[in-house]
């Protein structure tokens, strides 16, 4: 029967999981029969997808990219591939987002900060002590190599104001805006739905200090625009930013992107 | 009219920028939808509000 087996159609004459195993690596080997882990011995059907991972081994690359998407829900990698996703604003939010973006894959990512990581950042930020100095753009696009090389980073180390907002972000599907400053994230929100209105906005308010995590949530607030937070614990004197409101807020609209780039428009 | 769902009645037609000043909307962080398009902050200044408008104003407060 026609099977997938670590991204390449193959003509196996095999009835369960074990024996594709069997014959495509040793017993050590790991298993991921449609995106999920497997342990037990089960039966393999026609079109079913596996990957057979050998732990502690580069595969060539080739392979290595079908392995890594091994988890993913079947039938997702594909439209990720397609997607494309500008993120402006490379702080606690974007640097954490596009990591996110980064590892399910999403085929295109624009990268737009002018700004160089400095000490302040750790406590939230995805960077490390060697960053420090370098530009956000290029501090990130190294990591997103490291992540996934097969996917393609476009860095704009750049201001964004009203006069460049269309000439950066148009042809991708989704603006992230993940500023820190509430002025520039009303710019950029009313620019983008303004000038490009074929796009969606994924835009973020209220991630401070450390009241309940649940609190952080993504509403759609207009057509083309979904807000994530809790959309009133603004940063100002006495209350910071630290890592965990702000990762949640981050995977909300990572989630979010995630979700309109297959298709669906409700939160 | 209609403001973010909830029912808020004019007596008369009413400047949109006095209805943001009186409910302590800063324009700088804000944006507006107005009967499902996107106002355009260039136009606030000239519209007026009567109780027919759905309006959905998001504030931003500041963190990423």
């Amino acid at each position: 029967m026609e099977l997938i087996i670590n991204g390449k159609k193959t003509e196996l004459d095999c009835n369960t999981v074990f024996e594709v195993r069997e014959h495509i690596g040793n017993r050590q080997d790991i298993i991921i029969l449609n995106g999920f882990q497997i342990e037990e011995n089960c039966k393999v059907k026609e079109k079913d997808c596996l990957a057979i991972i050998r732990k502690g081994v580069l595969p060539k690359r080739d392979e290595l990219e079908s392995m890594m998407m091994a988890r993913h829900t079947p039938n997702v990698y594909k439209k990720l591939k397609k997607g494309k996703v500008a993120i402006a604003g490379l702080g606690g939010l974007g640097s954490n987002i596009a990591v996110m973006l980064a590892r399910i894959g999403v085929g295109q990512l624009l990268l737009v900060d002018f700004d160089v990581v400095e000490p302040s950042n750790l406590n939230r930020q995805n960077y490390y002590i060697s960053h420090l100095g370098m530009p956000k753009t290029e501090a990130l696009k190294k990591q997103i190599t490291e992540i996934n090389p097969f996917i393609q980073v476009a860095v704009r180390k750049i201001k964004v104001t009203e006069e460049n907002v269309k000439e950066l972000f148009s042809g991708y599907d989704v603006i992230c805006e993940a500023f820190d400053k509430p002025e520039m994230k009303s710019m950029l929100v009313n620019t983008a739905l303004e000038e490009l209105p074929d796009i969606k906005v994924v835009s973020a308010s209220g991630m401070a200090g450390y009241d309940s995590g649940n609190l952080i949530r993504t509403v759609k607030v207009m057509k083309n625009l979904y807000i994530c937070g809790d959309l009133e614990n603004g940063a100002e004197v006495g209350r910071g930013l630290m890592a965990p409101r702000v990762q949640i807020c981050a995977g909300h609209q990572a989630n979010m992107i995630l979700r309109l780039l297959l298709k669906i428009e409700e939160v | 009219m209609r403001v973010n769902g909830k029912e808020v009645i004019l007596s008369k037609n009413q400047k949109l920028v006095d209805f943001l000043a009186i409910n302590q909307y800063d324009i700088r962080k804000i944006a507006i939808e107005c009967n499902g398009e996107i106002l355009p902050k260039s136009t606030y200044q000239e519209v007026i509000l009567n109780n027919e408008d759905r309006l959905e104003i998001v504030r931003f407060v500041g963190g990423g």
